[in-house]
């Protein structure tokens, strides 16, 4: 038999466009509001509390009911089943109000009209009488007033902290405030509903998590979760803000449907959006630090006390990751580590990138800062006494092992490719002379865990189809909100069974393909549904495997896949006609596949456990200039070296780097959130919250993956998850800062610059430093 | 007078003529409820995004020009005579334009949804410049947020497609004489009027027109660019009706470059007036590129800056501090109002119903004046001033202030002068001792408030600091940060 040789069919580990990259640049990609709406769909808009912490006295929608257009206005009453989305069971989190709001914008009801425009306007008009109850608005009025904790805190113990800060000949403690984030994904919250008979409805959702807008959805309507569909083809960005938040609006919007009879949509204005759903956590770390003259820590004694807002939502494994990074690449000898998840009268704060880590793993390099600024040393230095050993000085405070280790190399490679210390003596005699701009230069260095802690969010499903001529239906529980997941996976499948990626059709993520999926979330999308998809194809090709063994007296095991053919021996047997024969040879061409993450498990009674199945690090220099009258500045120069391990696909993996950079830099730098007295986010639109532009980007930005690492697990094609780790190599740009200030006072004060460093904070840092710092 | 009541637009290929169009109907909606073209996204309704930008293409004289808009803001009535392009448009051959494949070759999109909106900016960019430096790549991005990508990406696929040229074989520029003469065709001089279900709207044939307009309806809402108006809409959903629209008005146009100064129409865009900017005001230049983005710049104009009377918008005090004067219109009658008077209080400015403005005189600064405007916001570009501070003097020869004007922006209620500040340099020798004293008197001066945007205490010191330093750029420091081209 002939076989005709297509293209190369190693299509893992190469640059490759985003599989929708056309489409979007078309305006042909379909997003959730642009989808061909049934005739008659209706609008659903939330009306919200005008309160942050008050008793609702009289709730009166009569004339929400009048404006025209309405056709319906719900309740908590109206919810057929129960009025609760909390994602973790506690019942703290109700789809509408009831008799008492808890936060500034919680949804308290529904209208539904014929167009939005409708229901938008209709919502505006209910009268509420309210009753105003105490409201703790920020961490520190949560702890004036003693306010719970919205789950159990969380305390990692490793060494004798009490003796390590004894012997220290240095101590110091301070503390530190980090700001929250809004996630500004572009496309905001959508969800449509479609009832269907019985009790069935299909819900298209803008979601992280598909399977858990699936059970809430059912719980909200007291159906079965089998009653229920959803559907997500891509996200306009979601960045954890769609992993939990989009339930709320997937309920909505399937309970209106079921009451009405008719699909309906429902999508927030941005202002709505942002001030309803929550964001990530703003925390206080409060630290003592106990170490030597050489900068090498002996003991860490710190609190991360977060503001979870009103509920717990996803409170809890967000403020016990923050613990979990605020080593970061450092060995503690002794530590004690505690968090505070705080319930307070704002939105309750979510998923967002990085989890907790970042704000964490930032709260643990200020420690380092501190320490050089103390022992007038180079950060870096500080740094480099303190980085976890290879085989010594290698556990973390969770007592897991670091056994992947490459900070050192990384650190090193970049430390020279960025010039890093000649740059940073330029930069000294720069500030020596005086002027009104500083300067400053920063290396940090970034490892993060990789896997969910909630250990049993580490599985995967996929569904592989082949049909009878040759094309490959792929499918699996992940879902793509522009990170690349669903390339990423395709690329795998493509090559595992020797086809090019046009064989390959990816289709929308559907609870009734997979069930049972984990978020896409916590940088893992790849790695679990990328093993999942392989698993599948492989069940596959070994029916193939066996049939053509069969058909040849040869063994199976030698039988491969490549190049568009089924290969045996001197036997080279095109594709498609292989599938069509295997076909009428009855052997089953679809499979699903699974996978689960090994050797992880996590004790949080304890405190102990491997919960990452490895690491994943990076490290950065940034550059900065600060105009010391007024306390604007720019970002120069940024050099990156980020490890992905063995890059499934380098272009999406560069895509991320220098996307969740920016990203970082935009929580660190200009994305400020702010809450006026009433509890009202007054920072909800993008004219008021700043993320970064073309023109933030740094002048020079240099990005390199680290091409020479390899995940010594054994993940998918060897390569590390990259969704989260390098929006915390924007921790530099805040230390970069941090020098330029510090330069007024001949760097002998720490300016300990809280986050956002707007133009503002760092003004007002030169200003005290000035004043309290030693001339220069 | 002729009078239409249709309101007529090409769209891509198609003549749009609508008898049934509310004046707050916008082109988003139109184009993605009415039209199902679903490519152009809404990320903000405000303006601020540029997930819904296309092109609109007008005729100015007989030169078509296309300028990138937020259709998110952009009535649908205000289209009237013009050429909207969608994204749509770009492929509609079935093959990625130039453009497009440099997105799609340099991974320019992730999650896609800002995608569509950044095409737009960058394709208009591309027709018009074809061999641009970063930062004019990154002027043409202002106005466009991208959550995911960090921005490099696009700006590699910008200069990929600078680099590869092809203007002359794209479809919209091989089609422009073809285009020029659709509009010329809808140009009628009629009136438009349509008095619909959402309320009335107006388009008056010619200045004279809407002078009387305007006089019949003194509490109609005047609607220039839009870049105000739009959110009324939008964010408050305030009713407009009726709304007499100016944007297509030549007259308003116009910009008279003189020996001493320059007078513009009051419907002259940033855009617009930028390369009078640059020849004649050229302090003022950087400070121009800082005024939203490139999409609002094309839309939002100086005479509704000025009549929109916010104490945070960033023209007044430039023009403040130059000493421009507004000519205010009511039917014949005409007046000439200094423009640090025309704004009273806080949301009360000097302007009679049913009188609108009609121009606006620049004095240029005297030859040896020193001339400066500084705006401070969170971020660099497309934001909102905290403050902004325009700071003007001349000095004798014995090197003392004979004059100084100062003014600011977001630091009171309206814009406003520094008037105690300026009597303590009057007289005295330009030094930095000079400075220091007359630092005190800012708060003589401003009692700055605190919000979403700055402190108090920020603004209060950094309103100062800005006086420090215009003292030392004057002696020639260079003390300001500079974004030079890589
Ligand atoms: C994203 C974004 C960014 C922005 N950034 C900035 C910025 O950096 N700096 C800044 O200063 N502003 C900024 N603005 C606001 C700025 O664009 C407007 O103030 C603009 O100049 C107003 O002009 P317009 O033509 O759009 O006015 P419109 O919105 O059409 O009208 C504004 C007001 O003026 C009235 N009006 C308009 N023309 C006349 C006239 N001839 N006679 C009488 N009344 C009239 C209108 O009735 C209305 O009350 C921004 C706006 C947006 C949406
Ligand atoms: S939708 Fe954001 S600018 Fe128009
Ligand atoms: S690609 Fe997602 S916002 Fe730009």
């Amino acid at each position: 038999m002939n076989v005709t040789v297509k293209t190369p069919a190693t299509v893992v580990h190469r640059p490759t466009a985003h599989d929708s990259a056309a489409k979007h640049v078309s305006g042909n990609a379909d997003y959730v509001d642009d989808l061909k709406s049934p005739d008659g769909t209706l609008h659903a808009y939330l009306g919200l509390s005008q309160r942050a912490h008050a008793k609702v006295k009289r709730l009166d929608l009569s004339k929400v009911w009048q404006a025209p257009g309405v056709v319906a206005v719900l309740t908590s009453a109206d919810v057929p089943g129960v009025n609760d989305i909390s994602p973790v069971g506690k019942h703290d989190d109700p789809i509408f109000s009831d008799s008492e709001v808890q936060f500034f914008g919680q949804p308290m009801f529904a209208v539904v009209a014929h167009t939005r425009d409708q229901a938008r306007r209709a919502a505006k008009l209910a009268e509420v009488d309210y009753e105003d109850l105490p409201a703790a608005l920020s961490i520190d009025e949560a702890i004036a007033a003693g306010s719970e904790l919205v789950t159990e805190p969380l305390t990692l113990k490793r060494g004798d902290v009490e003796a390590g800060m004894k012997g220290a000949p240095h101590v110091l403690s301070g503390e530190m405030v980090i700001g929250g984030q809004e996630h500004f994904y572009l496309e905001g919250h959508v969800a449509m509903a479609i009832p269907g008979e019985d009790e069935d409805v299909t819900v298209f959702s803008s979601t992280q998590h598909p399977s858990e807008v699936q059970h809430m959805v059912a719980h909200a309507l007291g159906v079965k979760s089998a009653s229920v569909t959803v559907n997500i083809r891509r996200m306009g960005g979601g960045f954890g803000g769609k992993e939990t938040q989009a339930n709320l609006f997937a309920a909505v919007a399937a309970i209106a449907a079921k009451h009405t009879g008719q699909a309906v949509k429902i999508r927030p204005d941005r202002d709505d959006d942002m001030t309803a759903t929550g964001k990530r956590h703003d925390f206080k770390a409060t630290y003592k630090v106990g170490f030597d003259d050489n900068g090498k820590i002996h003991a860490v004694d710190a609190t991360f006390a977060a503001n979870a807002g009103f509920s717990a939502d996803l409170s809890g494994p967000v403020s016990d990751r923050a613990l979990f990074h605020a080593d970061n690449a450092y060995f503690f000898p002794a530590v004690h580590l505690n968090s505070l998840p705080l319930k307070t009268n704002t939105v309750s704060n979510t998923a967002f990138r990085g989890f907790g880590g970042p704000q964490g793993l930032i709260g643990g390099e200020r420690m380092i800062e501190e320490i050089a600024y103390a022992l007038g040393m180079d950060p870096l230095d500080v740094r480099k006494a303190n980085f976890y050993g290879i085989g010594e000085r290698n556990v973390t405070p969770y007592h897991q092992e670091v056994t992947d280790n490459i900070v050192a190399r990384l650190v090193e490679d970049l430390e020279q490719s960025s010039d890093y210390r000649a740059r940073r003596q330029t930069i000294i005699d720069f500030n020596a002379r005086g002027g009104v701009i500083r300067k400053g230069i920063a290396l940090t260095p970034v490892k993060f865990g990789i896997s969910f802690t909630a250990t049993w969010y580490n599985q995967a499903g996929a569904l592989v189809h082949v049909y009878r001529d040759g094309s490959v239906h792929l499918n699996h529980g992940g879902t793509e909100m522009g990170q690349g997941l669903n390339i990423k996976v395709a690329q795998v499948v493509a090559d595992e069974f020797g086809l090019t990626l046009d064989d390959v059709k990816i289709t929308a993520t559907n609870t009734d393909k997979v069930p049972n999926t984990s978020a896409t979330a916590a940088s893992s999308g790849s790695d679990l549904n990328a093993m999942a998809a392989a698993d599948a194809c492989r069940q596959i090709k070994s029916r193939l495997a066996e049939y053509v063994a069969e058909k040849y007296g040869e063994p199976a095991s030698d039988v491969t896949f490549e190049n568009g053919a089924v290969m045996l021996r001197n036997h080279h047997l095109d594709w498609q006609t292989i599938v069509s024969e295997a076909y009428m040879a009855r052997i089953h061409l679809s499979a699903a596949g699974y996978y689960k993450t090994p050797g992880i498990h996590w004790d949080r009674n304890k405190g102990q456990g491997r919960p990452f199945y490895y690491f994943a690090y990076g490290a950065s220099v940034s550059e900065v200039s600060i105009d010391t009258l007024t306390g604007e500045y720019q970002v120069d120069r940024v050099d990156i070296l980020h490890d992905v391990g063995k890059s499934l696909n380098p272009a999406v993996d560069l895509g991320q780097v220098e996307g969740g950079f920016i990203q970082g830099m935009g929580w660190l730098t200009t994305e400020e959130l702010k809450w006026n007295d009433k509890g009202m986010l007054t920072t909800h639109a993008p004219s008021t919250y700043k993320i970064p532009l073309a023109s933030d980007v740094p002048r020079v930005f240099n990005v390199r993956l680290a091409e020479w690492s390899e995940n010594v697990e054994r993940t998918i094609r060897r390569s590390k998850a990259v969704g989260e780790p390098p929006l915390m190599l924007a921790v530099s740009v805040v230390e970069a800062l941090s020098m330029a200030v510090a330069s007024v006072a001949n760097y002998k004060v720490c300016p300990r610059l809280n986050t956002p460093v707007t133009p503002e904070r760092v003004l007002m840092a030169v200003t005290r430093l000035s004043a309290e710092g030693p001339s220069e | 007078m002729a009078v239409r009541n249709t309101v007529r637009f090409w769209l891509n290929d198609e003549l749009v003529e609508l008898d049934k169009l509310g004046p707050a109907e916008t082109l988003l909606d139109f184009l993605r409820l009415d039209r199902k073209l679903r490519g152009t996204k809404e990320g903000c309704a405000e303006g601020d995004c540029g997930a819904c930008t296309v092109l609109v293409g007008r005729l100015n004289g007989d030169n078509l020009i296309y300028e990138t808009v937020n259709a998110c803001i952009r009535f649908v009535a205000s289209l009237d005579g013009c050429h909207v392009v969608s994204v749509e448009h770009l492929s509609a051959s079935g093959t990625l334009n130039v453009v497009q494949q440099a997105m799609v070759d340099q991974h320019g999109s992730q999650c896609g949804f800002c995608t569509p909106g950044i095409v737009m900016s960058l394709y208009q960019l591309w027709m018009e410049n074809p061999n641009p430096d970063d930062l004019v790549i990154e002027q043409a991005l202002q106005g466009n947020l991208c959550r995911c990508t960090g921005y490099a990406p696009i700006v590699r696929a910008a200069k990929s497609a600078a680099e590869q040229g092809g203007q002359a074989a794209d479809a919209l520029v091989a089609m422009r004489d073809e285009t020029i003469n659709r509009l010329k065709d809808l140009r009628d001089g009629a009136r438009v009027e349509i008095d619909g279900p959402g309320g009335k709207l107006v388009l008056p044939a010619d200045v004279d027109d809407l002078a009387a307009l305007l006089s019949e309806h003194p509490k109609a809402t005047i609607v220039a660019g839009a870049t105000d108006v739009g959110l009324w809409v939008t964010k408050f959903m305030r009713d407009i009706a009726p709304a007499v629209f100016i944007g297509h008005l030549d007259q308003l146009k116009s910009i008279a470059v003189g020996p001493d100064s320059v007078t513009i129409g009051a419907g002259v865009s940033y855009s617009a007036f930028w390369p009078v900017v640059r020849e004649k005001l050229p302090q003022l230049d950087l400070f121009w590129s800082r005024i939203g983005g490139q999409q609002v710049r094309n839309m939002g104009t100086i005479g509704g800056n000025i009549a929109n009377g916010s104490p945070i918008g960033d023209t007044p005090p430039a023009l403040i501090a130059l000493g421009a004067a507004i000519t205010l219109r009511k039917g014949d009658k005409r007046r000439f109002v200094p423009l640090e008077e025309f704004f009273i209080a806080y949301g009360k400015q000097d302007r009679e119903p049913g009188e609108f403005v009609e121009s606006v005189s620049i004095p240029y600064p005297d030859a040896g004046d020193h001339f400066a405007v500084y705006k401070i916001s969170k971020r660099r570009d497309e934001d909102i001033s905290a403050l902004c501070g325009a700071f003007r003097i001349s000095l004798d020869d014995e090197g003392k202030v004979a004059s100084a004007r100062i003014a600011f922006g977001g630091m009171a209620a309206t814009p406003k002068r520094a008037k105690a500040v300026e009597m303590a340099l009057v007289g005295q020798s330009w030094t930095a001792e000079t400075v220091a004293v007359a630092l005190d008197r800012f708060d003589a001066d401003f009692q700055p408030i605190s919000d979403m945007r700055a402190s108090a205490e920020y603004r209060a010191l950094s309103a100062k600091n800005l006086l420090r330093r215009f003292h030392l750029e004057t002696t020639g420091q260079q003390v300001q940060l500079s974004r030079g081209a890589a």
